[in-house]
């Protein structure tokens, strides 16, 4: 079978491919949305604290012999604690500056970390074995699915509904969202801002890292894994409309699978594509799709 | 000219003279003469990103694209082409200012944080291009560019000539951007810094005055970033990447943001820890890091900006 003169079964491939970016690209997104709703910082970090998870998930296998599931538990919770420390210790200064500053701080604070994973671990990729109940695949009978991929693309899509539904549906939500419009007066009513402020910069530190854990057995755990994925998330971010969290999470599978097929079609294009589509976005809809214009 | 602004003005004639003296004198004393040709690359282009963020208020996260792409262009006019140095260079600036001029064009609709992103998520664009255009050599760059001979008659080749050479045009460049810190123009520029609606209300059309200091900040970038491909005789894919981008903002933060001389400063500090560090591998990028936290956290103002609070003058 073809479409467009393409064996499906390459064709589902690539999709499948563009799928499992896809849910990185949302994932992280959404937890540079959530920092950057709440604190106004373009979390620069972002891309070495998902390395951070990778690594966290390859140290607690090699060095404590914890597996996988352990290790979705455990580095997420140990990264976003790190996340509190930053935000507590330098982060809580910068508030009442220029926005630049919070963004070269996490710049400084990237450059810092994967240095140091450099130094210790090298630049070559270290690889980390999926779990074994994850091992193997399906056939569907148009291709054949391997069952890690799709746990990823499951979950991922679950954490990012949960986080939406958390923030758009519920109480604490409805808190969080008043805090970015006026802390001042949500303060008033008793309810304290700078923890919230703190514990949320944590929570997107924690979905960086759970990327991390989750994108250990596929790519290979590197200290440059989350540097060059980083820009490409912030245009994933930049279209979707900054701060946005369904922008985040739609843009976030929508462009995987657009680059996806970007490789199907015309291979030379596929790096360039999310950069093409934000330029035209951006001509269209300056605040981007799901932004609103302040 | 009130006594206070002749007092600046003679402020940094002397700081200018000085510096001169310095970039003239340093390779009679015994440093690496391609050493302080990188560091004169450097500070141009430190210079003019400071021209569009100290003065303009604008953070470009990608100005690595302009002093990339000229870089490129300059090198392919050179070897390819066979155009003279200074034409070679021409072109390359010129390639940059027509991609300052559409980057600004879709930079400044946005403000604030979000015109850093969309300049970084360009800048990227550039560098998929880069990586992957035919004339550009991908990985390997474009190597062995010739020096070529200066208006026909001056064999750069000799490093004392292409000293002087790009001695002259760091200078010009500088002093052209001193020009248009302190015109009019610079003036309206800074007043869009400090209170953007304002300035708006007195009649003058802000998008317009950030869109040239766009333009001109990255021709200058470009400017230096020619320059560089011909002292080095190559183009690569380094001077693209966006780690220069971040590199650039990091000499002028330390050097200090919006003082005249500080970004010259922070681009000899940086080149010169690059160069003494190197053996030193991942650990510079961990010092980098750390100048910047330190930077960000506890002085902002800069190694001149600190100074000239100090002497109260501006620096």
């Amino acid at each position: 079978m073809e479409i467009f003169g393409i064996p499906i079964q390459a064709m589902m491939g690539q999709l499948l491919i563009g799928l499992i970016n896809g849910s990185f690209y949302a994932l992280l997104s959404l937890g540079l949305a959530v920092i950057f709703g709440l604190l106004n910082i373009i979390n620069f970090a972002h891309g070495a604290q998902y390395m951070l998870g990778a690594f966290g998930a390859y140290l607690l296998l090699n060095k404590l012999g914890l597996g996988y599931w352990w290790s979705l538990l455990i580095v997420p919770l140990v990264v976003g604690a790190t996340g509190v420390v930053i935000e507590r210790t330098m982060l809580s200064r910068l508030y009442k500056l220029d926005h630049l500053y919070g963004l070269l701080l996490t710049f400084g604070l990237a450059l810092i970390i994967q240095g140091l994973f450099r130094n210790e671990y090298g630049s070559t990729g270290l690889p980390y074995s999926m779990p074994e109940q994850l091992q193997g695949g399906v056939n569907l009978g148009f291709m054949f699915l391997p069952i890690y991929r799709g746990w990823v693309i499951i979950a991922s899509l679950v954490v990012c509904l949960a986080t939406w539904y958390v923030i758009e549906r519920t109480k604490l939500g409805g808190y969080l969202r008043a805090a970015t419009e006026n802390p001042q007066i949500v303060q008033a009513f008793g309810i304290n801002v700078p923890r919230m402020i703190t514990l949320t910069y944590g929570f997107g530190v924690a979905l960086a890292a759970l990327a991390g854990v989750m994108a250990a057995p596929i790519y290979q755990v590197s200290p440059q894994m989350g540097a060059d994925l980083i820009i490409v998330v912030f245009a994933v971010v930049v279209i979707g409309g900054m701060g946005s969290i369904m922008g985040a999470i739609v843009t976030g599978f929508g462009l995987g699978l657009i680059e996806g097929l970007t490789k199907v079609f015309y291979p030379e294009a596929s790096t360039t594509v999310i950069f093409i589509i934000m330029t035209i976005v951006l001509l269209i809809r300056p605040a981007g799709l799901f932004g609103t214009q302040k | 000219m009130k006594p206070a602004t002749q007092d600046a003005a003679r402020t940094h004639r002397m700081a200018f003279v000085v510096m001169a003296l310095l970039f003239i004198g340093a390779p009679l004393v015994g440093v690496y003469p391609v050493f302080m040709m990188k560091v004169m690359c450097f500070a141009l282009f430190a210079c003019a990103f400071n021209l569009l963020l100290g003065f303009g208020g604008l953070l470009s996260f990608g100005h690595a694209m302009f002093l990339g792409s000229a870089g490129y262009v300059t090198a392919h006019a050179a070897k390819v082409w066979g155009l003279t140095p200074e034409l070679s260079i021409a072109v390359g600036t010129l390639c940059a200012a027509a991609l300052g001029w559409v980057v600004g064009k879709l930079a400044i609709r946005r403000q604030g944080i979000y015109l850093t992103m969309i300049t970084l998520a360009l800048a990227q664009m550039v560098f998929f291009f880069a990586l992957q255009a035919p004339f550009t050599g991908g990985e390997d760059g474009i190597q062995a560019v010739p020096r070529g001979k200066l208006f026909g008659l001056i064999d750069l080749s000799s490093t004392n000539a292409m000293y002087a050479f790009v001695l002259a045009i760091f200078l010009g460049g500088f002093l052209l951007i001193y020009r248009i810190i302190h015109s009019p123009y610079g003036q309206v520029l800074k007043a869009i810094r400090e209170n953007e609606p304002r300035t708006i209300s007195l009649g003058y059309d802000a998008d317009k005055f950030k869109h040239r200091a766009f333009v001109l900040s990255a021709a200058l970038a470009g400017l230096a970033g020619g320059t560089k491909s011909l002292v080095f005789q190559l183009a690569s894919l380094t001077d693209v990447h966006w780690s220069m981008s971040g590199e650039v903002v990091l000499m002028t933060l330390v050097g200090g943001l919006g003082t005249i001389f500080g970004p010259v400063l922070g681009a000899a500090v940086m080149v010169t820890m690059q160069n003494y560090l190197a053996e030193l591998g991942a650990w510079v990028t961990v010092v980098q890091g750390g100048i910047f936290v330190v930077c960000v956290l506890l002085f902002r103002r800069g190694i001149v900006g600190e100074i000239g609070h100090l002497l109260k003058k501006s620096l």
